[in-house]
């Protein structure tokens, strides 16, 4: 997927002027917190699991290759196979491999942001082979030629309107004449034509949230199903999962799993919840012949033993952006990748480089609201301020930045100088006040100054006046 | 050096250190061997009686139905009462598991075929490993008794469900699945509710993909 | 008011926007201090927090001004700020030192006993009640760094139930950024602006008088929106409320 990020100012100036994405944000802000709130106030034990979360997830990333090396052992003990793939290059090949070796023509998807990582569905289109997302919203944003927006509600930007006429545009070649309105009708046609295409299709990818080093099992979790039609029906089941969802054993999946859909959508538990485990055994009336696991590195194990190691913790359930104020804002395009919000901007420039990405983690007022909510307690800002030491050290702030910074830490590094200053700038501030008492207009600050006023000083600063009443009082 | 030996060798880079040591690694298996649980939700800790209304309560609050049955015997008689009160079509496919199948079923009037779903197929039933209380989530394991695809392709998803096989928690879910079999089956799913999507304009909506209803048989004799 | 502890010296953390732009919450925060049964000093050589230069990234810049803090404030029994975030600041350094070095034992014996004013009044001096009159309704903003890193949440609210005439009306997401955000309003200032037109909404929803805060950052951004959009809702430091000096013109006011 091209990566935008650079676009970042005008991208989000896009996002605030558009009405239809300004009210889907509203609805997604008036959801998803409330639900995550209600969800955890039933569960006493949930800042238990977070730590539990937290300590499983740290005590994997100590040992990954060891967990990994089960996890691939145990895959291969049911039948299955594990290929492992340094980054996205290696993970197409890999793929498109396994799909011609079975002569595959259409594959169905579930829903796997590693497969917008490595843009697979193009790749595959490339080579003549058709791959057909079955997520309801991913289904609808692939007839927009659009990419997600969000890492769980992936059309979550797009108004009934606006899936009304994807449909009506895309499914007149199946004999579809009438534009539909009600989303009832809507999921009925797409109930329909995706069930013809799960049916037909000769390998179905999936995703994973979690790989089970103990079974060498697969987990997908899904509302819609789409993932286990995807499946159980194809000759062949590739999963296709990062190194860093490995976790040891079903126990710990459980806690994780706990956490992941209170804090994705408010629900108790996903409605499917599938452990995948080899292709279908001899006696097995259904599934899958085959099954694959592409293991993708991708940037990943070289987080390890770095200060951005933490982030291999996260298990990908968007509370973080659901709770941020600058994606409720601009929505998750303006990112310009794959991953938005918190999560995208501590993750993206490691696997595009900050130099392309550097814009995302500098949007951040660093509130710290989405730490408060991550089910694994990562430190976000944190790492956001990360990658603004990596762009320092780099010098790749604009210079008239750090100019300024490194100004303003001369003067305040010499007392009487910051006096001096202080006096100096208190009394201009409150000149160019005048009689309003605050200014509309200031050069050097009209990022501040276009949108709102700045309030005057009083004209002398507190130290000078506590000078001036210590005399008094002295 | 392969693609697994210069990733495996980039972790360890990270970790500062080789391959694991002997003795480490022989703890490490031993925990993967005997899996610690993480907290267990209390609400999870009541006697069998109190497990089973617990399982009712939350597999309703995510939109299935449930159903007491006094017996086996009783299942195909319930099975057509409901269908016939949907207006289906007196046609299912039964999983091929022998207690189902050896069931009375003519005297119900229901078509009863018993193999693996295929589109045609609306209504389906099948038979759940174990209920977990937690969260009225069905356990549902791939075999020769369970054809995967019953579970999905039908209209309506019918699941028996014994209620002396209701547990508490996940974890005791997994306990039993580990001593009823040596290895995991292709297939474990953990089912809770019929399918949906708020995909559509945030409009909660069911029978995405999967079953439009979920109705289980909670089977006490 | 009732004070639990005999008189701890405490260092005044004046911090750069209110010797700026207000000094009467410096003053404010002394009286209060000082009612608490304080000694309260003001190190001349303090300057800034140095919290620009740390989140921009600027670690060396960082370090010099932790040493420079440290240095000023040296032996006293607490430092108090009117202000989360430079407090929140203060409670950083540690993380810019080595571990065992000298100056990371003195920026984790600094962070100690550093505190925000609100939450030094009510958790460490037992606080309970202020001497004030407040004919009015406000409504409080949570600023992110107070109530995030420093637990910060009901100590205002709890001081401000003991105003006399004043009504507390909670604002919808009172804990959602205001969008200054330090250097970010003025990098990103379409989208800080668009956090605080929310802010400034929910704050006008209330039909509260006054809008009060515990940061002056916060305080400038609010209020400068309040004022170019043309509002009645005056803005303040909830120091000044606590310590009944709330005649004085609200921020962004004219003089007189």
């Amino acid at each position: 997927m091209d990566v935008t990020s650079p676009a970042f100012k005008d991208n989000a100036h896009e996002a605030l002027a558009d009405p239809a994405l300004q009210r889907a944000l509203r609805n997604l802000k008036a959801g998803f917190p409330g639900k995550r709130a209600a969800a955890i106030a039933r569960l006493p034990e949930f800042e238990a699991l977070r730590d539990a979360g937290r300590d499983l997830k740290n005590e994997t990333l100590a040992n990954l290759d060891f967990y990994l090396e089960m996890f691939e052992q145990n895959v291969r003990e049911h039948g299955g196979q594990v290929h492992w793939a340094r980054d996205a290059d290696e993970a197409r090949k890999i793929i498109l491999g396994i799909c011609r070796d079975a002569g595959a023509k259409t594959v169905t998807k579930g829903k796997s942001m590693i497969s917008e990582e490595i843009a697979l569905n193009e790749y595959l289109d490339e080579h003549g082979i058709q791959a057909i997302e079955t997520d309801l919203g991913e289904y609808i944003i692939q007839l927009r030629n659009e990419h997600p927006s969000h890492i769980i509600a992936p059309a979550i930007h797009v108004n009934l309107d606006q899936v009304a006429d994807a449909f009506y545009a895309e499914h007149q070649k199946y004999g579809k004449t009438k534009r539909l309105e009600t989303p009832p009708e809507l999921l009925k046609e797409a109930r329909e034509i995706l069930r013809a295409k799960f049916l037909a299709a000769d390998v179905g990818i999936t995703g994973a949230n979690f790989c089970i080093a103990e079974t060498g099992s697969t987990v997908i979790v899904t509302n819609e199903g789409n993932g286990d039609l995807t499946q159980i029906l194809p000759r062949v089941h590739i999963a296709l999962a990062s190194l860093e969802k490995v976790v040891p054993t079903l126990e710990d999946a459980m806690v994780l799993q706990r956490l992941l859909a209170r804090s994705a959508t408010g629900q108790e538990c996903s409605v499917y919840t599938t452990f995948s485990t080899g292709a279908k055994r001899p006696a097995d009336p259904d599934g899958p012949e085959a099954y694959h696991v592409v293991l993708l590195d991708n940037g990943r194990s070289t987080m390890i033993g770095t200060e951005f190691q933490d982030m291999l913790r996260c298990i990908r359930c968007s509370a973080c952006m659901n709770h941020c104020p600058v994606y409720g804002a601009i929505g998750g395009h303006a990112y310009g990748w794959v991953y938005p919000g918190p999560m995208g901007s501590v993750l993206t420039p490691q696997l595009v480089g900050v130099d392309q990405a550097g814009h995302l983690p500098n949007a951040s007022t660093f509130c710290g609201r989405c730490e408060s909510v991550c089910p694994v307690r990562i430190p976000l800002p944190k790492m956001m301020r990360h990658w603004r030491e990596r762009e320092f050290e780099r010098h790749l702030q604009p210079s008239a930045y750090r100019y300024g910074l490194r100004a303003w830490a001369y003067v305040a590094s010499r007392p009487w100088l910051y006096r001096r200053v202080a006096d100096i700038a208190t009394r201009l501030l409150r000149i160019l006040g005048g009689r309003k008492g605050r200014l509309s207009r200031l050069p050097l600050a009209s990022g501040w100054t276009e949108w709102r006023d700045l309030p005057a000083p009083e004209g002398r600063t507190f130290q000078q006046l506590w000078a001036m009443q210590r005399g008094k009082r002295a | 050096m392969s693609a697994r030996e210069q990733i495996l060798n980039r972790i360890r880079q990270g970790l500062g250190r080789g391959e694991l040591e002997p003795a480490r690694r022989a703890e490490l298996e031993a925990l993967l061997a005997r899996p610690p649980r993480g907290p267990i939700p209390a609400r999870t800790d009541l006697d069998p009686a109190g497990l089973i209304a617990l399982f009712i309560e939350m597999a309703e609050e995510a939109a299935a139905t449930v159903v007491r049955v006094p017996s086996l015997v009783a299942v195909p008689a319930v099975v057509a009462s409901y269908m016939s009160e949907h207006g289906l079509p007196p046609a299912l496919n039964v999983a091929p598991d022998p207690d189902l199948v050896a069931l009375d079923w003519s005297a119900s009037a229901l078509s009863v075929v018993s193999r693996p779903a295929t589109e045609g197929d609306r209504v389906g039933l099948a038979s759940a490993f174990a209920g977990i209380a937690e969260t009225g989530t069905l356990m549902l394991l791939s075999g020769p008794e369970g054809p995967t695809t019953l579970n999905f392709l039908p209209e309506v998803h019918m699941v028996v469900l014994p209620s002396q096989h209701i547990v508490g928690p996940y974890e005791d879910a997994w306990d039993r699945l580990r001593a009823s079999q040596n290895s995991m089956p292709r297939t474990v799913n953990l089912i809770t509710g019929p399918s949906r999507s708020a995909d559509i304009e945030q409009t909660l909506q069911m029978g995405a993909h999967g079953p439009v209803a979920l109705h289980i048989l909670l089977v006490d004799g | 008011m009732t004070a639990t502890h005999d008189s701890p010296r405490v260092g005044l953390f004046v911090t750069c926007l209110v010797d700026v732009f207000r000094p009467s919450v410096g003053f404010a925060s002394v009286r209060l201090l000082e009612a608490a049964g304080c000694r309260v000093e003001v190190p001349a050589s303090q300057t800034c927090c140095g919290q620009p230069a740390f989140n921009s990234g600027d670690r060396g810049d960082s370090r010099a001004f932790a040493r420079g803090v440290i240095e000023a404030f040296d032996g006293y029994d607490y430092v108090v700020g009117p202000s989360g975030s430079c407090i929140g600041m203060l409670h950083h350094y540690p993380e810019l030192f080595d571990d065992d070095s000298d100056w990371r034992k003195r920026a984790s014996a600094l962070a100690g006993r550093a505190f925000e004013l609100t939450s030094f009044l009510v958790d460490v001096m037992g606080v309970g009640s202020v001497q004030a009159c407040f004919n009015g309704s406000v409504t409080y903003h949570d600023g992110c760094s107070g109530l995030r890193e420093l637990g910060v949440k009901q100590q205002p609210r709890a001081l401000l139930e003991t105003v006399q005439g004043l009504s507390l009306v909670e604002m919808d997401e009172s804990e959602v950024c205001c969008g200054f955000g330090g250097t970010f309003c003025v990098k990103y200032p379409e989208i800080s602006n668009r956090m605080v037109s929310d802010k400034s909404a929910h704050a006008t929803a209330t039909g509260a008088d006054t809008l009060l805060a515990g940061d002056m950052g916060c305080l400038l951004n609010m209020a400068g929106k309040l004022a170019r959009e043309g509002s009645d809702t005056r803005v303040r430091h909830v120091a000044e409320v606590l310590a009944d000096m709330a005649d004085t013109p609200a921020i962004g006011e004219p003089k007189g």
